[in-house]
């Protein structure tokens, strides 16, 4: 199974950003869904993030709560995750995120769920909810399930904080790039370079970017800030909803918006 | 964080890491400020000026009557805005002004802790804005127009069943993105660490006056205290009070919406399960995958699908016992109270009230029972009307 290492080492041999797509694993319906998936790989994704859809996901914003409504209305559930995740591996073998919210993981059983996620090929689960000071609570099930970690960072995360984020994490660090949930934004923050720079000087850990990140020259942006991922969801998951009628054409749309982005984050510039 | 804010293994601060630092921020000023002498004094103030406190203890002598027992009725009924809910408002309020923030947000589902903060909002001249779902905006209409007429904005929140868990959703994300200029005013005894703390402490007084009211006018403590429970706060206020008189019964009774066997109801510490919602570890509404239920109830204050982290501990430990109560028998609760006191309450103590009913031929004449009136129902005149209209 490729882990993030290799891929990140891989990268940065080449100079290349990681392209790095969001999705709701079943949105809109599995089958769409897993299409979308394979849609992206074949446009470049290097690594996947993969959320299961959650009724009160509170770091999201409009567009990917309602990702996650359409997702539980056809009828996903953390168990066809499973299915789901293996047949993406299944497709072609590419890093894996889960990004989760406690309770689910919790409700599953936390040594059962990240083993049993392992097995179907994911590389590292992320809880939205549980930060730095719980993190017991998490690595230890994760790393003898097989696991990396996963840990978020924020425009306010102070840097004794950040030092101790990055000594717990083995995948990446996910860097929110602004104070606020996910959603589509029309400018990038300006705190995302001086953040990254911050990190870089911390840790050798690798640090993706993502919150807001919705236009091909913000991916590049914050690739030239020296990110080692750039992660793009409510952009995507927009397209999806935007498209909900014509299959074909948010199967392209997506395809041509990842296609540009990858383009423009590789050559990575510095 | 300084503490963990656990009650056993329940409560913590499960939110994402963007809000760990204000939560932070919060919980040293709160240690900061809250045996001030200055910030207590002034708090004590405004209490007893503003909110009307202490708040009278009445022996509700037609009820109990009614009942065959002694009821004594805790009348926060009677503090301004019609609420135990000032209480907390005035205390965290003032906070905020120590901590030289000058906006607020909350959530509110009846429009009670809506209402107390527009009220605070004025009072200190902060911007306020009120989250609110789409159905209670409907149900609780009085109370929009009053947070209003204070100056605050409510936001309508689509999400969900347009009630309280939806519209501490989105009061969460707003309070993610505006974290550095907004104080982030919870109206109830839960979700993070250090809110379940600082709710409970204002709230104390309730308790405090209520054992002090009943030594003076009683001559002993009572036998049973009851409370409603919706997040908390009005129970966890007045069982405060009684918590190390071992006694003295402690009850809270939740939603029973509809009724238990329905499925549709609110009555989380009876009917729930452990998991993580809203920032702590609580008893919870959900389906087996951890997905949050859809709660429903007659009383907007009372909708909500999980519960404050002592309440649970509460439970377990057996210190607490609680119960439900059906909308019917709420709706008859708060009749009974009306006819024979002249009291109307709101639906959410009317809770409490139909456990008493319950009680009718269990408790001996002796027996006496505090009931926490924890807010009147001049706001539920509404839904009293259409569910049980009136014969001319
Ligand atoms: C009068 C009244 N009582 C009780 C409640 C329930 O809240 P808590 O359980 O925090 O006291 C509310 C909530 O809106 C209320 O308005």
């Amino acid at each position: 199974m490729k882990t993030y290492k290799q891929v990140f080492s891989e990268l940065g041999e080449q100079k290349r950003a990681a392209l790095i797509p969001f999705f709701v694993i079943g949105d809109p319906d599995f089958d769409t869904s897993l299409a979308i998936v394979k849609t992206a790989i074949d446009a470049g994704a290097d690594v996947l993030e993969l959320g299961i859809p959650f009724s009160d996901p509170i770091a999201d914003g409009p567009t990917i709560q309602k990702a996650d409504i359409r997702a539980m209305r056809s009828g996903m559930t953390v168990r066809k995750g499973l299915e789901f995740i293996r047949k993406v591996k299944n497709y072609k073998d590419i890093p894996i995120g889960l990004l989760m919210y406690y309770n689910l993981v919790y409700q599953y059983g936390t040594e059962q769920f990240f083993t049993d996620f392992h097995q179907a090929g994911a590389n590292s689960v992320l809880v939205a909810d549980l930060s730095i000071d719980d993190a017991d609570e998490i690595v230890e099930p994760a790393v003898s399930a097989g696991l990396d970690t996963v840990f978020m960072v924020t425009p306010n995360t102070g840097p004794e904080r950040m030092k101790l984020i990055a000594s717990r994490t083995t995948g990446f660090i996910y860097t929110v790039s602004v104070l606020g949930v996910t959603g589509i934004r029309e400018k990038l923050s300006d705190m995302i370079g001086g953040l990254v720079g911050k990190l870089k000087k911390l840790t050798g850990v690798p640090i993706c970017v993502g919150f807001g990140i919705s236009k091909a020259e913000h991916a590049a942006t914050v690739a030239s800030a020296g990110a080692d991922g750039v992660i793009i969801g409510s952009k995507i998951v927009g397209l999806i909803e935007s498209n909900l009628g014509n299959r074909e054409k948010m199967l392209a749309e997506i395809s041509t918006f990842l296609s540009e982005v990858k383009s423009t984050i590789s050559p990575c510039t510095n | 964080m300084k503490y963990k804010g656990r009650f056993g293994d329940y409560g913590g601060f499960y939110v994402p890491e963007v809000l760990i630092p204000v939560l932070e921020e919060l919980e040293e000023a709160f240690y900061r400020f809250y045996e001030d002498e200055q910030f207590v004094a002034e708090l004590a103030q405004l209490s007893k000026n503003y909110a009307g406190r202490p708040s009278s203890l009445y022996y509700a002598k037609r009820f109990s009557e009614h009942v065959g027992f002694k009821v004594y009725l805790k009348r926060e009924d009677l503090l301004h805005g019609g609420a135990h809910k000032v209480n907390n408002t005035l205390g965290q309020g003032l906070l905020a002004k120590y901590m030289g923030k000058a906006k607020l947000i909350a959530e509110t589902g009846a429009g009670q802790h809506g209402l107390a903060t527009a009220m605070i909002g004025a009072l200190f001249g902060m911007e306020t804005k009120i989250f609110m779902g789409v159905t209670d905006i409907e149900r609780q209409s009085i109370n929009v127009h009053k947070m209003k007429l204070c100056g605050a904005e409510v936001v309508p929140i689509e999400g969900g069943t347009g009630t309280l868990k939806d519209a501490i959703n989105d009061a969460l994300r707003y309070w993610t993105a505006h974290v550095t200029d907004t104080f982030y005013l919870f109206g109830s005894a839960c979700g993070p660490h250090p809110y379940p703390t600082v709710v409970k402490h204002f709230q104390t007084c309730i308790g405090k006056e209520t054992r002090q009211q009943c030594l003076e006018q009683i001559g002993r403590l009572p036998d049973i205290v009851v409370a409603c429970v919706g997040g908390g706060s009005n129970a966890i206020g007045i069982f405060s009070g009684f918590i190390d008189d071992k006694n003295v019964r402690l009850i809270g009774v939740e939603a029973g919406g509809r009724s238990l066997s329905s499925g549709k109801h609110a009555a989380t510490l009876v009917a729930g399960r452990v998991g993580i919602l809203h920032g702590a570890k609580a008893y919870l509404l959900q389906d087996k995958e951890g997905q949050i239920h859809d709660t429903e109830s007659v009383s907007a204050g009372l909708d909500y699908p999980a519960v404050g982290p002592e309440h649970c501990l509460l439970k377990d430990t057996g210190r607490a016992e609680y119960v439900a109560a059906e909308d019917e028998d709420v709706l008859d609760a708060f009749g009974l109270l009306s006819k024979t006191e002249g009291i109307l309450p709101a639906l959410e103590p009317s809770h409490a009230l139909a456990f008493l009913c319950s009680q009718k031929g269990k408790l001996d004449a002796e027996q006496i029972v505090v009931v926490n009136l924890s807010g009147r129902g001049d706001k539920d005149v509404g839904i009293v009307e259409k569910r049980r209209p009136l014969e001319n």
